[in-house]
């Protein structure tokens, strides 16, 4: 009874928390590893491209709550969603046409990308806290859990409840879909064979015919739907604040770095490797371990590894060992 | 020539920019945004020697200031001896204990052969050391922040001059710029990027939460000053009666009094590094590092020991951000870790140089006051503009009242646009590299 | 044709190259005679200011390599001619990108003309050794029914048996009718395969003849051939 104790303790506050905020990195560190696969340099502007799509979001998303419409227990934002992607889609790929396009033509170092991308970041920041300003939005509605602790120990007689929010559900489900949909995607079109190859091979794709700008055209606009799914997933599940989105750059990019950049099964990879650290370094272990060790040996501290302010830390740690013994990341990535 | 002139007509400019500020606003907010653009140019002459000399990509600008902040509290406070008492050995025994712990980690992994072995062994003395540390750790930093904590629960520093905390903040910026290059540097320049990013966030989650050592977000205000305060000056005779002779009442001198004594000191300490990095740049230390920077390969080739240049450069122009840090945190008089956000303390100050003209030392300092100049400016502005829009509009409509909260945020997005404009159509800068 | 890169110097100073339905054209000479730079010329990535490339009765000097590419021109460069993380076939495929129609049958010539690319076909490309990769890059040269299949030093880097192979498959290429271009390192070899031969000095026609009078050219021989 204990060990079932134990485990579901820590599937509450473990498991269930990290598999929903890795699959958000996940989502998040596909969109900047295509951008690295396709465009070839590392887009400072994500985060704030997810804040722009979410920020849409979140406005349709009121729009609709103001006139009444609903999916019943699920979040209204995932009807809001596609509004969202559309827009964001029409903002990136506007970026590219009047920022990236200038420095692809002059085929700039890619360290000069990385810096215009800066200045998209301050523009991208400064847009969306003009229109929602910087404060916390909340705009989930609907079922608030599928389980709820109380439900779930009447259910199964423990001590110990193991809650399922509705966001977290979403979230899984909504993450496997996308990554679905894009492996397909990349893997059985043409289109988008014919990225795959451009990211492979530059000049090849180009002597076998391939339009570069058609595939950049088309990497935007998944980046933007990535972003947007991204950002709308960890705002229904945490909450919706501009600067909080900036700051999610740092996890996202060390989820790309570690599962090697340019290749998507490692962004998969490394968002759940990143997400799992974190929650499970920042987590005090001392109920599990009350559980799990006899009586006389229970712990006296929280047994927390580290405070929950420092989980930047652990990416950046995970990030720094991963580079140190396998400098390309989990799964082989580009090397430019 | 006509170099010279440029760069004089647009340092010409800038001075006109803050006497126009002084003429239709006040002395006072010029002077407040000369001391300012000041520490901007030290900071950007900083990143302009990694970016602009030696090519490496620091967007950890953010950790090292804050770290020359911090450096002014460990410096210029004075000890809390209860705390010492308290915990204070015991907490330093403790982190020496972890970082022996790391070097004998990282003796281990270079005398033993790779193997079972030798993970086995790395991971026993890690999370033995670990545990031991915290063991420590944890009741000594306890016992510290239970002392007297609406006030202090810190160790307090080390009641010195403040103007010392401002060498003391870039060895401490050093410091932390050694290990962080020690372990980064060979990486490609965007995971050195990512790396400094996730660096400076580590130094801003350490000084918001670790309270015993500069009370985190409850924030240390009062720190000593290099000047004399406003208060005893309105209250000096001789002083009021000198500002008299100026047509100027005591409490208006007072303030100017003592900024002009700030920007006399910034001024001096800008001259003195912008000396010393000429000095260095057009040495051959200086042409060495531009040639690795334009050709790292055949730098290599030639027998440069890139990765150590780049090491002390890093280090270099981390500690003039940390001088620049304590510098500002001194005339702040206050540490607020909350304070510190990466648009502001790290890419702003990229704006700075890219705007100014990378790897031109006066075109950084041009780019730190021009830049820092509109930043303070772009608000007024961008109330005044978004007034102006709204003017037809409905008094208390909400689209009205929208526009006019949300001028605050024009910022960010003019810095944005400049920076772009600037990329686009002037690439060097306003003042580019010879 | 003369020519260079960009605004550089010439490195072409007056070049004539012919090539007949069904022929193989051999393109030798020493190191730096501009050898692979004439055949780029010809696929029109480098800049010329004097001389046409006529293509099929056509002029074709001003288009860009992709548009000759539609036009029934297929090149392999000397390196990274493959996808290498993509399968044999998707490397095929991506041959026939420009293709709209229905490109199985000449997937299918393919493959019977390299029959280990079949058998490989959906492991990735860059895992297969140095001559199948060879096969792959010509193999995705030949998805979109080219007129003229130009090959940049196709037997470099291989064994002399891969090599020996990979001649034997480029004359199978030609007899199905179509014209082929090369450049190679491997004179005599490459002469005695070929109809017609090529041996650039300094970026100039130096000898001109078919693969055997070349051969036979006591000049030819003493100086690029070994004696």
């Amino acid at each position: 009874m204990d060990i079932l104790n134990a485990l579901v303790t820590l599937a509450n506050f473990v498991l269930v928390p990290a598999l929903a905020y890795g699959s958000q990195l996940a989502i998040g560190a596909l969109g900047v590893t295509l951008i690295y696969g396709i465009l070839r340099f590392s887009n400072f502007a994500h985060g704030d491209t997810m804040a722009f799509g979410t920020m849409v979001t979140v406005l349709v998303t009121w729009g609709l709550q103001a006139a009444g419409v609903s999916l019943g227990p699920l979040p209204t934002a995932l009807l809001a969603m596609p509004v969202g992607i559309a827009a964001t889609a029409l903002l990136v790929l506007g970026t590219d046409r009047i920022v990236y396009r200038f420095y692809r033509e002059q085929k700039a170092k890619p360290v000069i990308l990385v810096i215009v991308s800066m200045g998209v970041m301050f523009v991208m920041n400064g847009l969306v806290r003009f229109i929602i300003g910087p404060n916390d939005q909340n705009f989930t509605d609907g079922e608030r859990f599928i389980i709820s602790a109380r439900d779930f120990k009447n259910m199964t007689g423990l001590e110990e409840g193991l809650a399922i929010k509705t966001s977290q559900g979403i979230t899984v489900v909504t993450a496997i879909i996308v990554v679905a949909l894009l492996f397909w995607f990349l893997n059985r079109t043409r289109t988008g064979k014919s990225m795959r190859a451009y990211s492979d091979n530059e000049d090849l794709a180009l002597l076998s015919g391939i339009n570069p700008e058609r595939v950049v055209a088309v990497t935007w606009i998944i980046v933007a739907a990535l972003a947007t799914v991204a950002g709308v997933l960890y705002g229904i599940d945490k909450s919706f604040k501009p600067f909080t989105y900036f700051q999610l750059l740092l996890p996202i990019f060390a989820a790309a770095i570690v599962g090697g950049l340019g290749s998507p099964l490692g962004a998969i990879a490394g968002g759940f490797v990143i997400a799992f650290s974190e929650v499970t370094i920042t987590y005090a272990w001392k109920k599990v371990a009350a559980y799990m060790l006899p009586e006389s040996l229970a712990p006296d501290g929280l047994m927390q590894m580290l405070a929950v302010d420092y989980k930047f830390a652990v990416s950046f740690v995970i990030l720094v060992i991963v580079l140190l013994f396998r400098p390309t990341g989990l799964f082989k990535g580009k090397s430019v | 020539m006509n170099e010279s002139i440029k760069t004089t007509a647009l340092f010409a400019l800038v001075a006109l920019l803050i006497i126009g500020t002084g003429l239709f606003q006040s002395w006072n907010a010029a002077l407040g945004i000369l001391n300012m653009g000041l520490i901007s140019a030290v900071m950007a002459l900083g990143v302009n020697l990694q970016w602009g000399f030696a090519g490496l990509f620091n967007v950890g600008v953010m950790g090292f200031v804050a770290l020359g902040g911090l450096a002014t509290v460990l410096i210029s406070m004075p000890p809390v001896p209860e705390a010492w008492a308290a915990g204070g050995l015991r907490i330093w025994a403790a982190l020496g204990l972890g970082a022996a712990t790391l070097a004998i980690v990282i003796m281990v992994r270079k005398k033993m052969a790779e193997g079972l072995p030798r993970a086995a062994l790395t991971a026993v003395l890690l999370i033995g050391g670990f545990v031991l540390y915290r063991s420590m750790f944890d009741p000594a930093r306890d016992a510290i922040e239970a002392v007297n904590p609406a006030l202090q629960g810190y160790l307090g520093g080390m009641n010195l001059p403040v103007l010392l905390a401002w060498p003391a903040g870039g060895l401490l910026a050093a410091g932390a710029a050694w290990v962080i290059g020690k372990t980064a540097l060979g990486l490609r320049s965007d995971y050195l990027a990512i790396a400094t990013l996730g660096i400076a966030e580590i130094i801003i989650a350490i000084m918001k939460n670790e309270d015993w050592l500069a009370r985190g977000v409850k924030n240390i205000n009062g720190l000593p000053r290099p000047l004399p305060y406003e208060i005893d000056l309105q209250a000096d005779p001789a002083f009021v009666e000198r500002a008299a002779s100026f047509g100027l009442d005591p409490v208006t001198a007072s303030t100017l009094y003592v900024k002009a004594g700030y920007g006399l000191l910034f001024a001096a300490v800008l001259l003195v590094i912008l000396f010393l990095m000429q000095r260095s740049l057009h040495s051959p230390w200086g042409r060495m590092m531009r040639a690795i920077r334009d050709n790292e390969v055949a730098a290599r080739a030639m027998g440069k020991d890139v990765t150590k240049r780049h090491l002390q450069i890093f280090i270099l122009g981390s500690a003039i951000c940390g001088i620049a840090g304590a510098m500002m945190t001194t005339l702040d008089g206050q540490l607020t870790p909350s304070s510190y956000q990466p648009l502001r303390f790290t890419f702003l100050i990229w704006v700075m140089v890219i705007v100014g003209g990378s790897g031109n030392n006066f075109g950084a300092i041009l780019g730190g006051f021009i830049i820092w100049f509109l930043w303070v400016q772009v608000e007024p502005f961008g109330r005044w503009l978004m007034e102006l829009i709204t003017s037809g509009m409905e008094p208390g409509s909400t689209l009205r009242d929208h526009l006019l909260a949300s001028a605050a945020h024009m910022r960010l997005l003019s810095m944005g646009l400049i920076m772009l404009l600037m990329l686009r159509f002037s690439p060097r800068g306003l003042l580019p590299e010879k | 044709m003369i020519g260079g890169y960009g605004r550089g110097a010439d490195i072409l100073n007056g070049v004539t190259l012919d090539v007949e339905l069904g022929e193989i054209a051999v393109i030798v000479g020493p190191n730096g005679a501009g050898k692979s730079t004439a055949m780029k010329a010809v696929f029109g990535m480098l800049n010329i200011h004097t001389g046409s490339v006529v293509f099929d009765g056509e002029d074709i000097t001003r288009l860009s390599p992709q548009a000759r590419v539609a036009k029934g021109m297929g090149f392999v460069p000397q390196t990274h001619n493959i996808f290498a993380s993509m399968s044999v076939e998707e490397n095929l495929e991506m041959g026939a990108f420009l293709r709209r129609d229905d490109y199985r049958d000449t997937m299918a010539q393919v493959y019977d003309l390299f029959p280990i690319l079949k058998e490989k076909r959906h492991q990735h490309a860059g895992e297969l050794s140095g001559g199948q990769r060879q096969q792959v890059a010509v193999g995705r040269a030949l998805m979109t029914k080219p007129k003229l299949l130009m090959l940049d030093e196709p037997t470099a880097g291989v064994s002399p048996i891969v090599m020996d192979e990979l001649f034997d498959r480029i004359i199978e290429v030609a007899r199905t009718g179509i014209s082929i271009l090369m450049v190679e390192q491997n004179a005599r070899q490459a002469l005695e395969i070929a109809h017609k031969g090529y041996v650039l000095v300094q970026g100039a026609n130096g000898y001109t003849g078919s693969g055997k009078e070349l051969l036979a050219n006591p000049d030819v021989r003493k100086s690029f051939l070994g004696g």
